[in-house]
């Protein structure tokens, strides 16, 4: 795979981690990172694993994270 | 990256963003299908109105990129009514609370459910008035602690898909927040069919509603709706609970019946052709 490319708005993440639970290939987890809310946004630690579901960006109360198809990566 | 990147961002009001609404709120979750709904349809923005009233789900009204009311509180289906009429070119959407809708503007929703005025509204139902601090209304569970109800809740629900379908509405859906994909299907439906639409959806408030009712998270709501929901397409409303172990969901009625904006202007029409 590796089609996707995972796009996070980590300013505008308030950190409910629904993306992160739900996930189906466990694409993300919790970062480090501390952003302009205070919390922990998401990262992504497995990107071959993302199979464009859409999920994560369907449930994002935030509308933080959305997911573009790489079609060059075929 | 910016809001501006999101592929969605033209729906929105971006300089509004982030939101007010707390962390894991429903109500961005159904925002967010709204605007993938319009999407879809490739909807012309210049013939589509959304109107709100008060409540943390009625600033939608203002994070839409199109023209939008935010009316008084319990009025928008009074408001839609008015705008469907003056111009019933435009598609009119109403999106609203459980309160806002429900209490102080439950009849407004039944008299246009009986009209079967093309009014679409879509309910955000969190189980309790949200924005002023979590009061129980008519859609609170029996025995759910909340604000007003320290000792749980003593009332019985409003079960809003069979109130909606015995009034008279013609399309009625009731999704959560967890079923996205068929929220976003039913809403599609909705925006393309005629008569009075309905979709309930049952959304968290994870800090007015979830955390007095042992449910800490919005991840902790979302595993209820997850856990209890059933798909009963078709199934009768009236059976169509919502409880602790069981959330019956799915398109309930879905039927044709001359529209109250087409009978009218029949009626102006034949009343002014015998004048003449
Ligand atoms: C005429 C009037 N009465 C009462 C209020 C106070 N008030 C503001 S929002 C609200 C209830 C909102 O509950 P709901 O519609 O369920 O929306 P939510 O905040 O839960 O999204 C009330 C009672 C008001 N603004 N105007
Ligand atoms: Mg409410």
């Amino acid at each position: 795979m590796g089609r996707a490319e995972v796009c996070i708005l980590k300013d505008l993440c308030k950190g409910c981690g629904l993306c992160i639970h739900y996930c189906p290939r466990n694409v993300l987890e919790w970062s480090d990172e501390i952003n302009v809310m205070g919390v922990h946004p998401p990262k992504v630690v497995n990107k071959k694993e993302c199979t464009l579901c859409n999920f994560c960006s369907l449930i994002c109360p935030d509308l933080a994270i959305f997911i573009k198809e790489k079609l060059d990566a075929r | 990256m910016s809001i501006a990147e999101h592929p969605l961002s033209k729906y929105l009001r971006t300089e509004l963003m982030p939101h007010i609404w707390c962390s894991g709120c429903g109500n961005g979750i159904i925002l967010n299908a709204f605007i993938r709904a319009l999407d879809d349809l490739q909807i012309d923005l210049n013939k589509i109105v959304v109107v709100s009233g008060i409540g943390c789900i009625g600033r939608i009204a203002g994070y839409l990129k199109l023209d939008s009311f935010h009316t008084t509180h319990g009025r928008p289906i009074a408001v839609a009514t008015g705008i469907k009429l003056a111009n019933p070119q435009l598609e009119v959407v109403v999106i609203s609370g459980d309160g806002d809708l429900f209490a102080i503007g439950g009849n407004h929703f039944i008299h246009a459910a009986r009209r079967n005025i093309s009014i679409k509204v879509i309910c955000a139902n969190n189980f309790n008035y949200g924005m002023t601090g979590g009061q129980s209304g008519p859609t609170t569970p029996p025995k759910a602690v909340t604000t007003t109800t320290p000792y749980g809740n003593i009332e019985y629900p409003f079960n809003l898909v069979h109130l909606a379908s015995a009034a008279g509405a013609t399309y009625v859906a009731r999704w959560t927040t967890f079923h996205v994909g068929r929220l976003i299907a039913s809403i599609k439906k909705m925006l393309l069919r005629r008569g009075f639409s309905f979709i309930e959806v049952v959304s968290q408030c994870p800090e007015m509603y979830g955390r007095y009712n042992k449910m800490r998270s919005a991840l902790e709501m979302m595993e209820w709706f997850k856990r209890a929901s059933v798909v009963a397409d078709f199934s009768d409303p009236a059976r169509a609970e919502i409880t602790s172990d069981r959330i019956v969901v799915g398109e309930f009625v879905d039927a044709e019946k001359p529209t109250y904006e087409e009978l009218l202007y029949a009626n102006i029409a034949q009343t002014t052709i015998k004048r003449t």
